[in-house]
């Protein structure tokens, strides 16, 4: 599904990434775990084709296509969804126009008829259903006014909608209560069907309670220096990221 | 809502696509503007003498006056002896049937998405449809006057209806007014004249379409709308032109009268041609627009979507003397590539009890630049006035320009005004996020524009709102990127 080769990007001159290298089959979920700053936002950003960020060496392979050389809107009608960490807010835009638009410029691409009003609200009805959705969150402006659960259920919802091939999340727990929290893991939870898979990056092991990763990765000064399974994030729960950073440390001096 | 993605879809990738020109031969008067230009009008239209002295006190004022120079842009002289003042279609139309047009113009307008043939008409719209100088048609004249609804052409209404014209014709926006309305009382070719009689709520939205063809012409048509006692309208015009490379004047006046609870709701959707990316030809869009609240209770609603013309130079006001009255103005204008927008309104609170409200969104693109004058007066008896103001600019890109020019004049201490500005800029970050989620950067500025301007959307009725939403989208393509 993915596969991602010494990737590297700055921006501003300010090297971030330096060789990031993760494959990702279909039907995995993999945790990308790592302190403040290591860059996990910057590779997401980087894989869903952020203009601010320039690639300055490796590859990307998405499902068998040169996803850097794709334009951001291609990467997202190919089945990459991002979960924003600040998602934005559009006045007068609702959640359900917005929604259509996306699914019909998708449609488009895939060389399909759009959908029709009625089959649209319908499936959305459904989603909205599976995701316990609150019905007056898709009719206000997308976003606008939300609170941060509810921007990130939204972009739960979005994802349900949009049925990606790949997901990442960035830091999609931040900001959550325990309630939401909850919430917002079924929703992905109910998305798994054994060929989507999931990137998500999170700074605390907490989310992975409730979304079981298969893999762990730790990022850090834009490498990842420690791959493991789900016991790897506990291991940083209780430890933090301090022996990391030693390791790391001392590799280099060695 | 379904509906505004499909169009936003459909309308990427396209140019002004009312360019075309329309082939036919057309009576013109010869160019320049005289007294006896002001008399070949006269007599093409075989107006009763008040008309022609009317028109000729009109000239001679507006031969004493220059041209005003306050507004927020520059334009190169318009030489008015080099304007063709009247043209119309040769051929002889007979305004009660259809059957008599030139099938050439039946064309044009079916073209223009506006069909004037009985099987294909807009259900629950009747059109005026005015090309060049003249009217061409206008559509379910005689379910009108059933309702006593009168519902023709400027020209009709001269002759039908002299009484009602001479009455209110200028007496919302007089000749003396200003340099343009003198000029459109002095030369004032085609519009629409409206009466609703008492308690009669007109059953259809009355609209008129103009169209100007000919080249190196200008476009003066006068409209005038009476809503007698508790009575109610809602009347849209619309507008396109041919692309050429010549600039061309359209300098029109609106009147709106509405008596003791009456309401008249007025929207345009204006799309002239706005000129090339480097402001090469387009309209200039110069218009007096103005309505009275004259009894009680009654009610004007001005919304306008402003896509088209070169520049664009108007400020629909609202004069609200009744008690009780209330004036509103909604409005979107959109500036792109060299366009100019100085557009806003004036609510002039005469009345006790007098409520106005001003939406006001502005949108500026390319190198264009978009100013919003307004003027909120409170007189000295209209007590409790009460006045909100909402004054939004969005910028696309950053060589574009947005101003705002509020003017306040408050001579009475229980007044209320208030007022609230905006600027934004389209954000990467919305434009990124619209991308992640497979929506092209075009499609996605279409997308945030219309969000931004849907207070004043909702206002249009349901069947130009899409169509304003289009126009929209269009009128921003090429601008990022
Ligand atoms: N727009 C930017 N300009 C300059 N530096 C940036 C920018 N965005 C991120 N960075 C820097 O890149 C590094 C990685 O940031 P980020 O990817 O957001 O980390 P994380 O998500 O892991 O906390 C940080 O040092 C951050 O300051
Ligand atoms: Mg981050």
């Amino acid at each position: 599904m993915l596969e991602i080769k010494e990737l590297k990007a700055e921006i501003e001159g300010k090297k971030i990434l330096n060789g990031i290298n993760l494959v990702v089959k279909p039907g995995e979920v993999h945790a990308v775990m790592g302190p403040n700053g290591a860059g996990k936002s910057t590779l997401s950003a980087v894989l869903a084709g952020r203009a601010d960020y320039a690639v300055t060496g490796g590859e990307v392979s998405f499902n068998g296509k040169d996803l850097l050389d794709m334009t951001p809107e291609d990467r997202a009608r190919e089945g990459v969804f991002l979960a924003f960490q600040y998602p934005v807010e559009i006045p007068g835009v609702s959640t359900t126009n917005f929604l259509k638009t996306a699914i019909n410029e998708k449609r488009k691409y895939l060389g399909l008829e759009p959908m029709e009003a009625t089959a649209f609200l319908k499936f959305m009805r459904e989603k909205m259903e599976l995701m316990e959705m609150d019905k007056a969150l898709t009719s206000r402006s997308l976003n606008e006014g939300f609170s941060g659960g509810e921007k990130k259920r939204n972009e739960v919802f979005q994802m349900a909608m949009l049925e990606p091939k790949l997901t990442i999340m960035d830091e999609t727990d931040s900001g959550l209560d325990i309630d939401a929290l909850r919430l917002v893991s079924a929703g992905v939870n109910k998305l798994k069907d054994g060929e989507r898979s999931f990137v998500v990056i999170t700074h605390y092991q907490r989310l992975l309670d409730y979304i079981v990763p298969d893999f762990v990765h730790v990022l850090y000064k834009g490498r990842i220096v420690k791959s493991g399974d789900a016991s790897l994030a506990k291991e940083l729960e209780a430890k933090g990221y301090d022996w990391i950073k030693a390791e790391v440390e001392q590799d280099a001096n060695a | 809502m379904a509906e505004e993605v499909d169009i936003i879809d459909q309308v990427v990738g396209q140019e002004y696509k009312y360019g075309f020109t329309t082939n036919i031969e057309m009576e013109t008067a010869p160019k320049g503007l005289t007294e006896d230009t002001i008399r070949f009008i006269s007599s093409k239209k075989t107006e009763p003498e008040w008309m022609l002295e009317y028109r000729l006190k009109a000239f001679r004022y507006w031969q004493s006056l220059s041209s005003p120079s306050w507004q927020n842009f520059s334009y190169p002289a318009v030489d008015y002896q080099d304007i063709i003042y009247y043209a119309a279609p040769k051929e002889k139309i007979t305004l009660d049937s259809l059957d008599q047009v030139d099938p050439e113009l039946l064309k044009t307008f079916e073209k223009l998405g506006i069909s004037l043939s009985e099987q294909k008409r807009l259900t629950g719209v009747a059109v005026d449809a005015v090309f060049d100088s003249v009217s061409i048609a206008t559509t379910f004249k005689d379910q009108l006057k059933e309702k006593g609804i009168i519902f023709c052409s400027m020209s009709e209404a001269v002759h039908e209806h002299p009484d009602l014209v001479k009455k209110y014709l200028s007496s919302v926006v007089p000749y003396t007014d200003n340099f343009f309305a003198a000029l459109n009382a002095a030369v004032f070719s085609d519009g629409s004249f409206v009466y609703i009689p008492k308690g009669v709520r007109c059953p259809m939205e009355l609209s008129t379409y103009f169209r100007i063809n000919a080249e190196n012409t200008g476009q003066f048509e006068r409209t005038l709308i009476i809503a007698d006692e508790g009575s109610y309208v809602s009347y849209l015009e619309g507008c396109t032109a041919p692309m050429r490379d010549e600039n061309q004047l359209h300098a029109a006046v609106v009147e709106l009268v509405a008596l003791e609870n009456a309401e008249i709701k007025y929207s345009t959707v204006q799309n002239w041609y706005p000129g090339d990316k480097n402001g090469k030809g387009g309209i200039y869009n110069f218009v007096t627009k103005r309505g009275i609240c004259l009894g009680d209770y009654a009610k004007i609603s001005w919304t306008q979507v402003e896509t088209g013309s070169a520049i664009t130079w108007k400020y629909p006001s609202c004069i609200l003397k009744g008690d009780n009255s209330v004036g509103e103005f909604f409005s979107v204008a959109v500036t792109n590539n060299m366009q100019q927008a100085d557009t806003g309104t004036k609510m002039i609170h005469i009345g006790k009890n007098t409520k106005s409200r001003i939406v006001s969104k502005g949108i500026s693109a390319g190198k264009s630049h978009n100013t919003y004058r307004g003027l909120v007066k409170v007189n000295k008896k209209a007590d409790k006035a009460r006045n909100h103001t909402q004054c939004d600019s969005m910028l696309i890109g950053d060589r574009s320009g947005a101003h705002t020019f509020p003017y306040i004049e408050i001579n009475n201490k229980s007044a209320m005004v208030e007022h609230e500005a905006s600027t934004s800029k389209i954000g990467e970050d919305q434009i990124f996020y619209c991308n992640q989620r497979g929506i092209g950067t075009e499609e996605a500025i279409g997308l945030i524009v219309n969000g931004f301007c849907r207070e004043v959307l909702n206002q249009l009725p349901m069947e130009f709102a899409v169509e304003a939403q289009k126009l929209l989208a269009v009128s921003l393509e090429g601008s990022v990127g």
